[in-house]
């Protein structure tokens, strides 16, 4: 068998992510550094529990956050979270064309978060002068969400480079591993956020 | 390897039937964590007591985020082993780093 009937089965496996070598590694690997990803953002929480109450005579957590914006965002990253769980079910059923429209309303989805973040943040700065540099508390809460903001907007290149560089390729046994690979990626984005909107959000208007 | 790329006919209608039964759970899942998110929030906007509140809005992110890992990530099927290994062994680091800082602000 040539490497090109390997990789284009007329009959695509059960697991199409997991069928290679290749996507075996890299299922393990990459949960091997979702492990020190979680390891990562608890530091960032811990510094973040630690100084949120350091605030340097500025506005505190609850003069700050306003919950409508943290919810909206919160259905937008849900929602998209579970278009991609449909892009997953579209490629294991072989459905290329599926899977790019449920990644791209994924994509959308995330896009609108992101915007609705970088209002926010523009918000705090230009309206409560509340910036990296104002206290603990602005240090701590600009690394944590801005962090997890950074997560984002790899998690969206990363997807979209996927589909732009297979747009024409099709689903095979090479790229499956990817897609599933990024898909989890973009999980671990939602996971953390659940975190960030109890502990940071929530718990910071209480 | 070979033998295991090649599936009957009966066998892909029976998992494909199984993932589409899968999908449902998951739109299931998916609502239950809607609404854990709007009881947390409007817990929170209640103004109810703050002891009260903070223990259950914490729980509610665990259950959702247990959801997020067994329903979407996948990892209630076969051959997680090894990731749920990784995994726990990194919220085991991060637990520790957590107390480690809370306690050293405490002190």
């Amino acid at each position: 068998m040539s490497e090109h009937d390997v990789l284009n089965p007329k009959q695509m496996p059960l697991n199409p992510e997991k069928a290679t070598l290749e996507g075996k590694n890299k299922f393990i690997g990459f949960w091997f550094f979702l492990g020190g990803e979680t390891v990562l953002f608890a530091s960032l929480f811990g510094t973040y529990l630690a100084l949120n109450n350091s605030t340097n005579g500025g506005k505190s957590s609850e003069e700050l956050f306003t919950l409508e914006l943290v919810f909206i965002m919160t259905m937008l990253l849900l929602t998209s979270s579970l278009t991609s769980v449909y892009a997953m079910y579209h490629m294991k059923n072989n459905a290329f064309k599926k899977m790019q429209l449920w990644l791209g309303i994924t994509v959308a989805l995330g896009l609108g978060f992101l915007g609705l973040e970088i209002y926010e943040f523009y918000h705090y700065i230009h309206h409560y002068e509340f910036t990296l540099r104002s206290s603990a508390f602005g240090s701590a809460f600009y690394t944590l969400v801005g962090f997890h903001g950074g997560h984002v907007v790899f998690g969206l290149s990363w997807i979209v480079a996927l589909m732009i560089r297979n747009s024409k390729r099709g689903l095979n046994l090479y790229n499956a591993p990817k897609f599933y690979i990024a898909s989890l990626y973009w999980h671990f984005i939602d996971v953390v956020w659940v975190f960030i909107f109890t502990v940071v959000y929530l718990m910071g208007v209480l | 390897m070979a033998d295991k790329n090649s599936v009957h006919p009966a066998q892909l209608d029976y998992e494909k039937q199984k993932r589409k039964e899968e999908m449902k759970q998951q739109v299931i899942t998916f609502a239950l964590m809607i609404i854990f998110t709007i009881i947390a929030f409007s817990m929170v906007a209640s103004g109810l007591d703050k002891l009260f509140v903070i223990p259950i809005i914490v729980v509610l992110a665990a259950v959702q985020v247990g959801f997020q890992l067994y329903y979407f990530m996948h990892m209630s099927h076969k051959g997680h082993e090894m990731p749920a290994f990784m995994f726990y062994g990194g919220v085991f680091a991060a637990f520790l780093c957590i107390i480690a800082l809370g306690v050293l602000v405490w002190w």
